[in-house]
């Protein structure tokens, strides 16, 4: 394996019963870069990420983290655990214990690592230093949690759903702790299905389906895939000739979506949009509404599968 | 820049075996409901039980007398303190005798033309330890008052000296099944919530030793143990005048390897569950026929013979029986060999048995 490579996965899979969980992957995370998994819920992230952690055992294939495998005797297994900062999807910590006393015990268990006033100042939790971890808001939780990840000084973050169930602010409060581990020259591999966060804090992006990559690339790459300038989203007062529209010059794609909607994709060709609307104008439909927007990596998924990657 | 800045040496954290069992010691003391299972709650059993069993040597028969002869008969009674006797209806006397409210009933006739002395009927359940004795007790003071002589002179001697009454026997029962119960909930219900609410995940990608956080565990329940039990032995001491007869040294030596059989045996019962219904259902199975079994409040030698060796071997039984030992009869560790090796045996097992079948998600 090369050098550069932080995390290498190779034909993974694994099985709860009859469920294929993760289906002959392969992944390379380069040191330094940030990966992100991005898929909808049961694609297979968190049980990927639990492999690579040494939580979980893969029935088939190989992992190799930071050069070394896992399951090669105690001892070599527990050095490279105190490479790898791992942040488990709502982690829990006992309740009972004040954000320093947390902080404290899991430093104790890496050879080396920051400080524990220097964790708390990393997080910005200084005003809850003394606070019960049971008495935290869910940002100020997942602050302290990847505090914990951050304990040993690890190579490799691991964060599995880092900002899932948090407002915006506390979100971009997370970004900031991960893009300084990253300034550090850290390697960061991240689930998520918030096509947001991957666009933000990843250099690539894995999109995940079933157990499988189904595309890789940067984001812009990714985006790039679905060949359009914009994306338009509409609805009308009535049946619609979809055969002509698709026809039309300057739309590349036409489909109808769920409960009435017509998904369009325009070219580079400024006036697309205002020959979609004279065919609309012919065909005697007026629009009920018409949103238009730039391609993000939710269409990358959708244009890949035909789902959306949220369905709540 | 490894070198420990003084302002920071606070902070700094130690051995992760000295932080693991300093975090749960605070986890304990903020649990206001563990402190009241195992300091408040063995005080208050023994107060309770110290209460109803108080000076059983000195009781007092509770007697209700029937029939023509019954104001004579208590008037003989009445000037003996050992007899509290109460004039009834047959019908109340019956009602009584079945509550448990009297030890006896007395029907008692004066001669008449039936019958040339005084006829004494007595009513009571002969497996009744209070009921037999308040027969023979009533029926000697009555012969006697009616002028029978005894033919030998007799002498007592109360053994009411510290060591020998009951509280003295109920008090190891209570260290011992306290141990047991502390040992088991303490170790054993807080391995199995961690394990439940996912925290020993969290533990398991860390490079922490795995036996560094069983043994955290086990360490914090020695500490408390030592609050635990001198709690209970100077109330004991305070309240009842239970006395150790023998060595502290010994008592000390008994006392931590019965709370290390019970660390052991609290890991095996935690070692796979991570329901709380199923732990304590597994924990109230283990401890319940010790509760029974072991001679915790009376002594298991009313049980039949052949089970002996099987009661013996309990965990429970080899604690209590060697606490008895040295506390009551000032015996040293020398005579409580086999105890000791028993409950070895059974922490030392069920430890190995539990680190072999340990679940840690």
């Amino acid at each position: 394996m090369s050098a550069e490579l932080a995390i290498a996965c190779r034909g993974l899979r694994r099985r709860f019963g009859a469920l294929v969980a993760v289906d002959g992957l392969e992944l390379e995370v380069v040191r330094g870069e940030c990966f992100a998994l991005l898929g909808p819920n049961g694609a297979g992230k968190t049980t990927t990420v639990e492999m690579i952690e040494g939580l979980s055992a893969p029935d088939e294939g190989a992992i190799e983290v930071l050069g070394q495998r896992w399951g090669e005797g105690a001892a070599s297994d527990r050095r490279l655990r105190a490479r790898i900062g791992a942040q488990l999807q709502e982690t829990q910590l006992d309740e009972r214990l004040t954000v320093a006393e947390t902080l404290r015990l899991f430093a104790s268990f890496f050879p080396s690592g920051r400080s524990v006033d220097g964790l708390i100042a990393l997080v910005e939790l200084e005003s809850k230093r003394a606070a019960r971890v049971g008495h935290l808001s869910g940002g100020q939780r997942q602050r302290l949690a990847l505090a914990c990840a951050l304990a040993g000084d690890p190579s490799v973050l691991c964060l599995d759903e880092p900002t899932t169930g948090l407002d915006p602010q506390a979100r971009r409060r997370v970004w900031d702790v991960i893009q300084g581990f990253r300034a550090e020259g850290g390697t960061v591999l991240l689930t998520t299905h918030y096509m947001g966060e991957a666009e933000v804090l990843a250099d690539r992006v894995g999109i995940m389906d079933r157990g499988r990559i189904i595309a890789l690339g940067t984001p812009a790459e990714l985006i790039e895939r679905v060949g359009a300038e914009q994306l338009v989203v509409f609805s009308v007062d009535g049946p619609l000739d979809g055969e002509r529209v698709a026809a039309l010059p300057g739309i590349l794609r036409y489909r109808e979506g769920a409960g009435g909607s017509h998904h369009v994709a325009l070219g580079r060709d400024p006036e697309a949009l205002a020959v979609l609307m004279k065919e609309l104008a012919r065909q005697d439909r007026s629009l009920r509404q018409l949103t238009t927007h730039e391609p993000t990596l939710e269409d990358v998924f959708v244009e890949l599968t035909g789902r959306a990657l949220r369905e709540d | 820049m490894k070198t420990d800045r003084p302002e920071r040496a606070e902070a700094r954290p130690r051995h992760p075996l000295v932080e693991l069992t300093r975090a749960r010691l605070i986890e304990f003391i903020r649990e206001p409901s563990a402190i009241f299972w195992v300091f408040v709650f063995p005080v208050l059993l023994t107060i309770g039980l110290g209460i109803a069993f108080r000076d059983e040597a000195g009781e007092v028969h509770r007697l209700a007398l029937v029939g023509e002869g019954a104001a004579s008969v208590a008037s003989t009674l009445s000037t003996d303190p050992r007899f509290a006797a109460t004039e009834a209806s047959a019908q109340a006397a019956h009602d009584a005798l079945r509550a448990g409210r009297i030890d006896l009933a007395l029907s008692a006739s004066p001669p008449g033309a039936g019958s040339p002395g005084w006829s004494l009927h007595y009513r009571y359940d002969p497996s009744n330890p209070r009921g037999r004795a308040a027969r023979r007790a009533v029926d000697d003071t009555l012969q006697r008052a009616l002028g029978r002589t005894d033919v030998a002179s007799t002498d007592d001697v109360a053994i009411a000296e510290p060591g020998s009454r009951y509280i003295d026997f109920l008090v190891p029962g209570l260290l011992g099944v306290n141990l047991m119960g502390t040992g088991l909930w303490g170790i054993g219900y807080a391995i199995v919530q961690s394990r439940r609410k996912r925290l020993m995940r969290r533990f398991a990608v860390t490079p922490m030793r795995r036996s560094h956080f069983l043994l955290s565990y086990i360490i914090a329940r020695f500490v408390f143990m030592v609050f635990e039990v001198v709690a209970l032995l100077v109330f004991a001491g305070w309240a009842f005048d239970v006395t150790t007869h023998g060595s502290l040294g010994a008592l000390a030596a008994v006392v931590v390897v019965g709370t290390a059989s019970f660390a052991g045996l609290s890991v095996l019962v935690a070692s796979r569950t991570s329901n709380a219904e199923t732990a304590s259902g597994l924990m109230n199975l283990v401890m319940l026929p010790m509760w029974v079994a072991s001679g915790v409040f009376f002594s298991y030698e009313r049980f039949p013979e052949a089970l002996h060796p099987v009661v013996q071997a309990l965990p429970l039984t080899a604690l209590i029986d060697a606490l008895r030992a040295v506390m009551n009869q000032g015996q040293g560790l020398g005579a409580v060999v086999a105890q000791l090796g028993v409950m070895a045996l059974w922490g030392g097992l069920s430890f190995a048995v539990a680190l072999k079948i340990f679940r840690w998600q």
